[in-house]
């Protein structure tokens, strides 16, 4: 039986959840599909098991090898192998999480079908999609990450013997992290520095057998094992790597593109732009990851936020949900709109990216540029976002979102790495400044740029000086989201300016490395005001596709908060820019306060347009159905500290104390 | 330095002495760090008990923390039981007494991480409820810990909001008992620490029912466990409530209780008795008991916030320097992440809040020794502000640490995400201080409604209370600073923050005025101005903060360069806050935007400056390895070699692979039918 709440929370919608779910599906067919391949896993008894949360690491990485293995021939059994329905498969049977051959199935499998050649697709590939090779892609290092060329690992070339020998040289280079690495793979793609005829020649990829076929025991001069326990990624084998005068055959090099002849003759790739495609790709999974870990954690809070009962808010009547407050509506309602501009952003990129990925194949890499600087700050500041927002989802929950009977502990400790893995978030930042900077520069000396930083044309046709600009301010419209683009375009614009031109006068008095160190704080600032502008373009540009009125209307509220809450925790860029006056800030907060109360009726409903099935959910708190004490009950019911009724700290500690004293 | 140089051969000379990039850091500093440590520890005399403190805890093996990141929900609750046993004895041991100046560091050494800590709640809370009676009957029997106490309060479907509680308790005159029930599920006693499978005991609180008549939430003792084998007593349905983020070692319980009879003397009654008639008598004032609690918000300040931060300061700190990467300078070795001004921003003003909060908190402490001098002579006047004091500076100062660890984790990069490091464990720890002892959303409001009030009367005349007279002195006006220079002069930002402060209560003052003007019930216009009124009150505590910080500074020695780095904070404190509430200041063109320009430039300037000291910065706070108990962060800065060797230790590589055999061996031999 459905909690009373949230019954009534649900006949009060003024739209239909499901149009709502197939706009983020990308169509109701779409929408149809997902569901079917979630009910093939849910109703599957091998994919069941006890609650996660009660399994020790050691149990969680068994279950997830075990639900891995039966995926895997599952997909093929199915004969699913469209990367998107591959990718729902797995996280219905993962519920979510990461699993051991991620590594493989995503970078081992791909690496080879993109870098090796046909000779090494034939020896290694179809091991590898039987699963009699389980490879791993080991890049960082633990003294290195997003900085490639700082990795230390070498692999000299014998011509002798015509083989790598391959070494870790310190301690740093000790390969550190690589999903699946530690207990799981036999093999590893090894990124490495190569050496031949004595000269280094760069970062290149290796595949290195790890361990024994058949014993799965480490090979002579492998030193391989698990990490340790980590913030999350319980079920992952993140391990070590340490080689030692390791050989491994001269084919063993991935050589489509570049290529070490017998004699060490190395031959140069013909473009190196090419890897940048992979990193665009995975970087635009990220801000789609972000959609989806926030939209799971506003699923979770705000239905228990309906179901909750606290305090008093008039005298006399019973406690109200706590959804009626206006501080918790604050906390919550700004980040649901996050979560709904996130996933069209997410689908914004996706698209790009095919029709772009179209055409490097075909050899025009002229977009890619902008592509890859645009994806690189998006993945940081949804990142970010998320992370934070996650958190305080959780927060808004009390007392028993710290429980980890809520779901949301496990829901930020999986995603929260996403902030420094494919490239550290502040780095992303900055590399997408480096882009900003360069397209204000060719706008400077006269040429036109095109895509996401047009608006650099305006800026320097009319030389705008931020006091100028105040001259615009009456042309804000508060209540049109067309309008509020504008305003931020105008703030990135500032932004991007007062950096680029910051940086110049550091270049006056220091060198170019120390410049830009030290206005690098500026720059991620306009980074930052560049994704967001992005981001309320994106989400604006949306509204016009969408053909239900009532849809269109909910979305247009959440697009307005979403806009105007940014510029209410922005409002000393707004001011010093000109863009708005003080007048106009207290009515963008006032204006923020009423779309509370406007979205405050729909609000179970379009965390419903979800669509996150409870078992996909994990959380006892935010439940369709609502009936959270009872399920809290049972569930702590099963934890490991009431095996037994009486704790053998009480015959080992406790009764021998008392005896004492 | 003597402690520093243990550090040394404890660890570090394992494993190769002080890493170079870690010892250049420590070659000049500007200020001496002995000095300094001895100012946060309140002397010299201090810190040597702490010293001695820490390394008879430390040396102890009962108490290691070493395997802890390894171990299991089970291993953890019995470690932390094992160590609270034993601390019993250590005690006794080293003659340390509850009233020595030891007591205090204690709890520091241990981290925390030790059971029964409810039971110290369950004794006071009936120091303070109890009758003389109740006092002599059940204090040397805990004392003794011939029982062990919990304090059951919350329920699973009420927290903060204490007339919402559900437990019953009804007096039957006939057995001259209470019979404690919980009527539903939402009424189940959730949470209480020492519950779930210690307690014998727990102080329960219960809708006292006489005759039908309900008199409102009251205290019972209540025996849960059998003294004898522990087995729960009869109508007791008790357990843990399962994994949460952390505390794993405390055994948070659930509690439901099915007529479960108590005699009439187990209410406490110190200030409400029900007579064996049934007759409902109050006396005297529940005032000493709400000071307790008050004062129980202010004393978690520095344990749980304040000194995780201070942690997590350190150890994202030194990593900072020996972490390289990237070229700042083509040719050159890869640059200490700490020399990227991004990286310098992300952690120096965290460097500079533990700083400011660690002043605050001995403000507070100063302030509540008055508060109880005063109200032990029955003078209850300070309450209402010792009140708003302890719920506006317990919210702002957990939830800004909670976030600068988390900050701290982040700025660590994928090694921050170890166990190993310490980060995550800090972090999860801090984060339930946001929520016990009161939601910090609701603490703001409550502070609020002092502010409030306070300016109300400040606005008519009336006297209020000294942290608020700045209420009454409105300077309307503009920024004078003339150059970034400018400021880094106390005067200059203090006003700033005090004119924000005074801004964002007053209008949301008149805001409030307005709408009950205009007919809006009186809390629904509460309600719809709760956003910004949270908002007012962190202003309150920033401009307090700012305010003591630069007091501070003024009085500190000159001597061994103290003062001078701690204005240097201070500034930077100060700054950070106004350019990350830029719009704040900006509003209402107090500061303009061409002086929002200065901030920034002062704000960047600082961070370099502060950069040269930010390992003796950290040094100073003094936290041994074995606190710590983080491979980035130890004082040897052997960061690798230590995480490398530690990774080895873990189960996963010690045990063999349960996975391989059961499921990785059929997979990789082609049997996956067999699965």
């Amino acid at each position: 039986m459905m909690n009373a709440d949230l019954r009534r929370e649900r006949a009060a919608a003024t739209f239909q959840p499901e149009l709502l779910t197939h706009i983020l599906d990308g169509g109701a067919d779409r929408t149809r599909r997902r569901k079917e391949l979630e009910a093939l896993v849910i109703n599957d008894p091998d994919f069941q098991h006890e609650d996660l949360n009660f399994l020790s690491r050691s149990q969680r990485y068994e279950q997830a090898i075990r639900k891995s293995s039966l995926m895997v021939m599952k997909l093929r059994e199915y004969g699913i192998a469209d990367p998107e329905e591959i990718y729902w498969f797995k996280s219905f049977v993962h519920r979510g999480r990461p699993e051991p051959l991620d590594l493989h199935l995503g970078m081992f499998l791909p690496t080879l079908l993109t870098q090796a050649t046909p000779e090494q697709q034939d020896r290694f590939f179809m091991p590898a999609w039987n699963l009699e090779i389980i490879g791993t892609y080991a890049q960082t290092e633990m003294g290195h990450g997003t900085h490639l060329r700082g990795l230390e690992t070498t692999a000299t070339y014998d011509p002798a013997t015509q083989e790598f020998i391959l070494n870790s040289p310190t301690v740093t280079s000790i390969k550190w992290w690589p999903g699946g690495l530690g207990k799981t793979s036999n093999h590893a793609i090894v990124l490495a520095q190569l050496y031949t005829q004595g000269q280094c020649k760069g970062l290149h990829a290796f595949i290195v057998p790890i361990r024994q076929l058949g014993t799965h025991e480490p090979l002579p001069g492998i030193t391989v094992g698990d990490i340790g326990p980590k913030f999350g990624y319980d079920e992952m084998d993140n391990g070590y790597l340490k080689m030692d005068n390791f050989r491994i055959p001269r084919e063993n090099m991935l050589m489509k593109y570049a290529q070490v002849e017998p004699d060490g003759t190395y031959v140069k790739p013909l473009s190196d732009k090419l890897t940048y495609g992979t990193m665009v790709f995975i970087r635009s999974l990220i801000v789609g990851d972000s959609a989806r870990s926030l939209s799971r954690a506003c699923t979770i809070a705000i239905r228990y936020s309906a179901v909750r009962h606290q305090s008093e808010l008039k005298p006399g009547e019973p406690e109200p949900q706590i959804l009626d407050y206006q501080t918790q509506q604050y906390k919550l309602f700004p980040l649901l709109a996050t979560a709904y501009a996130f996933h069209f952003v997410g689908a914004y990129i996706k698209d790009t990216y095919r029709r772009i990925s179209g055409d490097i194949n075909e050899g025009d890499l002229s977009e890619l540029p902008e592509l890859h600087a645009l994806t690189a700050g998006l993945k940081a500041f949804t990142s970010w976002a998320a992370n934070a927002g996650i958190e305080e989802c959780r927060m808004a929950c009390g007392g028993h979102g710290y429980s980890r009977c809520s779901g949301i502990p496990d829901i930020y400790v999986t995603f929260t790495p996403s902030c420094t893995y494919e490239g550290e978030n502040t780095v992303m930042m900055l590399q997408t400044a480096r882009f900003l900077v360069k397209s204000y520069t060719q706008v400077s000396s006269g040429q036109r740029v095109t895509g996401m930083v047009s608006y650099l044309n305006d800026l320097s046709r009319q030389r705008i000086q931020p006091q100028h600009v105040a001259a615009r301010t009456v042309t804000v419209r508060l209540n049109d989201p067309v309008s509020l683009v504008e305003a931020y375009k105008a703030r990135a614009a500032w932004f991007v300016e007062a950096a680029a031109k910051n940086l110049e006068a550091e270049l006056h008095r220091r060198s170019k490395e120390d410049a830009w160190n030290k206005t690098s704080v500026d720059l991620v600032q306009a980074s930052e005001a560049h994704c967001h502008y992005v981001i309320v373009k994106l989400f604006t540009a949306k509204l016009a596709e969408i053909s239900n009125a009532a849809v269109r209307a909910v979305l247009t509220e959440l697009c307005l908060l979403y806009a105007l809450y940014g510029i209410s925790k922005n409002t000393g860029d707004f001011l010093q820019a000109g863009i708005l006056t003080d007048a106009q800030i207290t009515q963008v907060k006032q204006r923020v306060k009423e779309l509370l109360a406007v979205i405050r009726p729909n609000a179970v409903a379009l965390v419903d347009s979800f669509d996150f099935h409870d078992i996909h959910l994990g959380s006892v708190l935010g439940r369709y159905d609502g009936n959270v004490y009872e399920n809290m009950f049972e569930w702590a019911k099963k934890s490991p500290l009431n095996k037994t009724e009486v704790h053998e700290s009480f015959h080992k500690h406790l009764k021998p104390m008392q005896a004492k004293l | 330095m003597a402690l520093l140089e243990t550090h040394k051969y404890s660890q570090g000379s394992a494993l190769g002495g002080v890493n170079p990039d870690l010892a250049s850091e420590r070659q000049t500093p500007s200020f001496s760090v002995e000095k300094l440590t001895a100012l946060l520890d309140g002397g010299e005399e201090n810190t040597r008990i702490r010293r001695a403190v820490v390394e008879a805890i430390e040396s102890d093996p009962v108490f290691s923390r070493e395997n802890q990141y390894f171990q299991s929900q089970n291993e953890k609750y019995e470690a932390a039981v094992r160590k609270a046993v034993h601390l019993q004895k250590k005690m006794h041991e080293m003659g340390w007494t509850e009233n020595g100046p030891e007591f205090k560091y204690i709890y520091r050494a241990l981290s925390g991480e030790v059971a029964f800590l409810l039971h110290t709640v369950f004794m006071r809370s009936i120091s303070v409820l109890g009758s003389d009676k109740q006092i002599t009957k059940w204090i040397p029997l805990a004392t003794q810990y011939q029982l062990i106490g919990s304090y059951a309060q919350t329920e699973l479907g009420h927290g903060t909001y204490l007339q919402g509680l559900e437990t019953t308790a009804v007096f039957d005159i006939a057995t001259q008992e209470f019979i404690l029930n919980t009527p539903k599920i939402s009424a189940m006693k959730w949470w209480p620490g020492d519950m779930g499978r210690s307690a014998t005991h727990a102080v329960v609180f219960a809708q006292l029912d006489i005759q039908g008549k309900c008199y409102g939430v009251h205290p019972f003792i209540v025996q849960i466990r059998s003294l004898w084998d522990h087995s729960l007593c009869p109508g007791i349905t008790a357990g843990d409530i399962g994994p949460k983020m952390n505390f794993d070692h405390i055994d948070n319980g659930y509690l439901m209780l099915q007529n479960v009879r108590v005699p009439r003397e187990n209410m406490l009654s110190k200030f409400c008795e029900v007579q064996p008639d049934g007759t409902y008598v109050r006396r005297g004032s529940q005032q000493i008991n709400y000071f307790t609690m008050t004062a129980l918000r202010v004393a978690l300040i520095s344990h749980e916030a304040v000194i995780p931060l201070m942690k997590a300061c350190t150890i994202a700190i030194r990593y900072s320097v020996v972490r390289r990467q990237s070229k700042l300078k083509p040719g050159e070795e890869e640059a200490k992440i700490l020399d990227f001004q991004t990286q310098q921003e992300k952690l120096l003003p965290h460097v500079a809040a533990a700083y400011a909060f660690h002043f605050i908190n001995n403000y507070l402490e100063d302030l509540f020794n008055r508060g109880y001098e005063e109200i032990q002579r029955e003078n209850f006047d300070m309450l209402p502000e010792l009140h708003a004091f302890s719920s506006g500076f317990k919210a702002m100062v957990t939830q800004y640490c909670a976030s600068a660890v988390e900050a701290c984790l982040r700025a660590c990069g994928g090694h921050g995400y170890s166990l190993l490091s310490g980060l995550p464990s800090l972090c999860t720890r801090i984060l339930a201080s946001c929520i016990y002892e009161g939601e910090n959303t609701i603490l703001f409001l409550q502070t609020a409604r002092f502010l409030i009030k306070c300016f109300m009367a400040a606005s008519a005349g009336h006297p209020v209370p000294p942290s608020v007279t700045y209420l009454a002195a409105v300077k309307p006006g503009k920024c004078p600073a003339k150059n970034k220079f400018d400021f880094l002069s106390p005067d200059t930002y203090t006003e700033a923050y005090q004119h924000a402060a005074v801004r964002l209560i007053s209008s949301t003052a008149a805001k409030l005025q307005d709408l009950i003007q205009s007919g809006v019930k009186k809390h629904d216009a509460w309600n719809e101005c709760t956003v910004q009124l949270v908002q007012a009150v962190k202003a309150h505590c920033h401009y307090i903060t700012v305010k003591n910080f630069a007091e501070t500074v003024e009085r500190l020695e000159t001597k061994g360069g103290i003062q001078r780095i701690m204005k240097h904070l201070c500034d930077l404190f100060a700054l950070h806050g106004i350019f990350s509430n830029a719009g704040v200041f900006l509003h209402d063109g107090y500061i303009s935007g061409a002086q929002m320009d200065m901030v920034t430039a002062s704000y960047l300037d600082l961070l370099a400056v502060i950069r040269k000291d930010a390992v003796p910065l950290v040094d100073a706070f003094d936290f041994t390895d074995k606190t710590l108990n983080s491979a980035l962060g130890s004082y040897d800065g052997q960061v690798y070699q230590r995480l490398y060797e530690w990774a080895q230790k873990s189960p996963t590589n010690t045990q063999m692979n349960p996975a391989y055999e059961r499921y990785l061996k059929p997979l990789l031999h082609k049997k996956l039918s067999k699965l």
